[in-house]
C-alpha cells in the first residue's frame, strides 16, 4: 500500500482552522448575536399592528425625526472635519502631532455621560463657549444644537480611523505626476485623491452617523429632553422601559438596531469597494 | 472525603446558610438621592447588629432611578431590601412575586420609616417671590425638575402640583390639567433624575426654582451654602412615603431574612430616625420629630390616596402611556 504524502499545509501561528474559527464563532454568537437575536424575538412577539401603533405614534415619530436630522448634521460635521483632520495629520509633520494623533482617540476612551456632562458645564449659559454664545442669543444646551454637538463629539474618530490608512498607502507620487502634467490643486484632488479616499471616507461617515443614532449617555445631558422637541429615541425607549413598557422599549430598540446594520451593510459594501479600488491601483 | 469536606464548606460559605462563619451580608437596592442618608444609617446598623448578636454585617447599596432599580431587581438583582421613594416600584416587585402582596402592612407607617413631600428651592432672595405652586405656572417662571416619565421625585412634583389645582379650584380636573401642563410648559430642560436637575440647577445657573424633595432641597441648601438658596415650603403638598420592603424571595435564597428584617425593623428606632431627620426627612418619632420641628414648617399634607384613590388609579389615569401625564406633558 502506498502512503499518501500529506498535503503542504502552511503553519498557523492559532492552532487549527477549525478551533480558532469555531471559538471566535461561539464568541460572536454569545456576545453580539445572543442579545441581537432576543431583541429581534421580542420585537416579533409583539405582533405587527401593535408594533405599527408604537412606531407610528406622534411621539415615536417625532424622536426619530429629531434623532435622525441631528445625527445627518453631525455626520456631515464630522465627514468633512474628519477629513481635514486625517489629512493633516497623515501629510504633515509638525511638533505635538503625536499627541493631537492620541487624543482623536479620547471620545472613544471616555465615558459618553462624562462628555455630556463636559460639553453642558463648556455651552451653558455661566460656561466658556455658552457664555459667549448667550450674548449673541444663541442658545446650545436644551435644544438640537446640544444634541448635534454632543453626537459630534462622540462619533469623531470613526472618519478619521477610516480615512487615515487610506491616506497613508496613497502613492504622493501620483500627485506629483498630475502636477508635472499640468493639473491644478482642485484637479488632483479631484481626480486622485478624492476617488481613492471616497469609500473609506463614506464608510467612516455611515458607522459614525450608526453610531451617532444610538447616543445615549453624552446626548441625555444637554439635550433637555423635551417631549416632541428634544427627545432622542435611545431616551424615548429609556422612558419606556421606566413605565415598565417592554414593548415600546423593544420596537423603538428594534427600529434603531434595523438602520445600525443597514448602515454597517453599507459601510461594509463601501469598504469591499475601497479595498477592490486599492488593489487595482496598486 | 476531604474534598468533599471542603466543598460542602464553600458552598455553605458561599450559601450563607452558616452564620457561624459566613459573615452576614445585605444588599439594599434604594433610588437616587438617598446615596448619603444610607452611607450614614448602614454604619450605625452594623454597630447595632454588632452589639446585639455578636455578628457583623456588610451592607451593600445600591442606587439609582427607584423604576429602573425595580426592573433590575426583576431581572436578578439579588437585593435583600429595597428602601425605595415610590410604592409603586414595590408593587411592581410584589407583582413579580419578589416581595410579599401585604408587604405595607409588614411595619409601622404603611412600611415608611420617614417621609417628605415635594418643595422648592429658589435663587437667593427669591427675586421672583415664588411661594406657591401658582407662581410655577406664570408666565416668566422657569421651574426645574427631572422628567416624571423618568423620576420618582418628579412623579410626586407633578401629582402634588395637581391636587393643589384640584384643591384651589374646587376639584376641576380639566383645569387642574391645563395648570400643570402650563407647569410643565414652563420646564426648560427635562433631566432623567433628580441629581442631573440639581446640578442643572445649582451648578448651570438654570431656572428659577427647583422642585424636589424637602429632604433634598435641605440637603442642596446646605451643599452651595455660597450661592444663597432659600428654601420655600408651598402651603400644601403631597405626602411623599418612603418605603421599604423585604425582598423575601432573594432574602430566602440569600439566607439573609433575620438579618434583612432587623434591618428595617431598625429604621424605626431612635437613633435611625435621629440620623434621618438629620437628612432632613420627616420622622415618625415623636421625640426626634419635636427637636427637628423648628427646621420644618408645617405644611398642609395630603396623601395619594385621599387625593387619588390610591397609586393603581394613578397609574392608569395618570401615568400610563396615553393617559394624562402623557397628554399634557407631550401637548405642553
Amino acid at each position: 500500500m502506498i502512503a499518501h504524502a500529506k498535503p503542504i499545509r502552511r503553519k498557523n501561528v492559532l492552532p487549527g482552522l477549525s478551533l480558532s474559527l469555531g471559538t471566535t464563532l461561539l464568541y460572536v454568537a454569545l456576545i453580539v448575536m445572543l442579545p441581537v437575536v432576543a431583541l429581534v424575538l421580542k420585537g416579533a412577539s409583539i405582533g405587527p399592528d401593535r408594533f405599527w401603533t408604537i412606531m407610528t405614534s406622534p411621539r415615536t415619530l417625532a424622536a426619530f425625526k429629531i434623532t435622525l436630522i441631528a445625527a445627518s448634521v453631525a455626520t456631515v460635521i464630522n465627514a468633512l472635519y474628519g477629513l481635514l483632520m486625517a489629512w493633516v495629520l497623515v501629510r504633515y509633520e509638525f511638533p505635538g502631532k503625536r499627541i493631537l494623533d492620541a487624543l482623536m482617540d479620547v471620545p472613544f476612551a471616555l465615558p459618553t455621560a462624562v462628555a455630556g456632562l463636559s460639553l453642558t458645564a463648556l455651552f451653558s449659559a455661566n460656561g466658556w463657549f455658552g457664555g459667549l454664545l448667550d450674548a449673541m442669543g444663541i442658545q446650545v444646551v436644551y435644544t438640537l444644537w446640544g444634541i448635534i454637538i454632543a453626537m459630534t463629539f462622540t462619533s469623531i474618530p470613526f472618519v478619521v480611523r477610516t480615512v487615515q490608512p487610506v491616506l497613508e498607502d496613497l502613492d504622493p507620487g501620483l500627485e506629483q505626476a498630475a502636477v508635472t502634467l499640468g493639473a491644478s490643486p482642485f484637479t488632483v484632488f479631484r481626480r486622485i485623491i478624492l476617488p481613492a479616499i471616497l469609500p473609506a471616507w463614506l464608510a467612516g461617515a455611515t458607522v459614525s452617523f450608526a453610531r451617532s443614532l444610538g447616543e445615549f449617555g453624552a446626548v441625555v445631558f444637554i439635550a433637555g429632553n423635551i417631549p416632541m422637541k428634544t427627545e432622542i429615541a435611545s431616551l424615548l425607549a429609556f422612558i419606556r422601559l421606566a413605565e415598565y413598557d417592554y414593548n415600546g422599549a423593544a420596537v423603538i430598540a428594534l427600529a434603531l438596531l434595523v438602520i445600525a446594520l443597514v448602515l454597517l451593510v453599507v459601510s461594509n459594501l463601501l469598504q469591499a469597494w475601497a479595498s477592490r479600488y486599492r488593489e487595482a491601483t496598486r | 472525603m476531604k474534598t468533599h469536606l471542603l466543598l460542602a464548606t464553600a458552598l455553605t460559605a458561599v450559601l450563607g446558610t452558616a452564620p457561624a462563619f459566613a459573615q452576614d451580608r445585605l444588599l439594599n437596592v434604594s433610588y437616587d438621592v438617598a446615596r448619603e442618608l444610607f452611607e450614614a444609617l448602614n454604619p450605625a446598623f452594623a454597630a447595632h447588629w454588632q452589639e446585639t448578636t455578636g455578628r457583623t454585617v456588610t451592607i451593600d447599596q445600591s442606587h439609582g432611578g427607584s423604576s429602573a432599580q425595580a426592573r433590575a431587581i426583576l431581572e436578578g438583582l439579588p437585593a435583600d431590601v429595597v428602601t425605595f421613594n415610590q410604592e409603586t416600584d414595590i408593587d411592581v416587585l410584589a407583582n413579580g412575586g419578589l416581595v410579599d402582596a401585604n408587604w405595607r402592612d409588614a411595619l409601622p407607617n404603611g412600611a415608611s420609616p420617614w417621609y417628605s413631600l415635594p418643595a422648592f428651592l429658589v435663587r437667593e432672595g427669591n427675586p421672583k417671590g415664588i411661594e406657591d405652586w401658582d407662581d410655577l405656572a406664570r408666565e416668566g417662571v422657569e421651574p426645574v425638575f427631572p422628567n416624571p416619565k423618568t423620576s420618582g421625585n418628579a412623579r410626586y412634583t407633578y401629582l402634588a402640583a395637581y391636587a393643589y389645582a384640584l384643591g384651589s379650584n374646587g376639584g376641576d380636573q380639566a383645569a387642574a390639567q391645563t395648570f400643570v401642563g402650563q407647569i410643565l410648559a414652563n420646564v426648560p430642560v427635562f433631566d432623567t433624575g433628580g441629581r442631573a436637575a440639581t446640578q442643572t440647577f445649582a451648578e448651570r445657573g438654570i431656572g428659577d426654582v427647583l422642585v424636589t424633595f424637602e429632604a433634598e432641597t435641605a440637603g442642596i441648601a446646605e451643599s452651595y451654602a455660597d450661592q444663597g438658596f432659600v428654601r420655600v415650603t408651598p402651603s400644601s403638598s403631597l405626602f411623599a412615603a418612603f418605603p421599604v420592603a423585604l425582598v423575601s424571595e432573594n432574602a430566602t435564597r440569600n439566607g439573609s431574612t433575620e438579618v434583612a428584617n432587623a434591618y428595617l425593623e431598625w429604621l424605626y428606632s431612635p437613633e435611625a430616625q435621629q440620623i434621618a431627620a438629620e437628612y432632613h426627612y420627616r420622622v415618625n418619632d415623636a421625640d426626634v420629630a419635636a427637636a427637628f420641628a423648628d427646621s420644618l414648617p408645617a405644611v398642609n399634607l395630603q396623601t395619594v390616596d385621599e387625593v387619588f384613590g390610591g397609586w393603581a388609579n394613578i397609574n392608569a389615569e395618570h401615568l400610563a402611556e396615553g393617559a394624562i401625564l402623557d397628554q399634557v406633558f407631550v401637548n405642553r
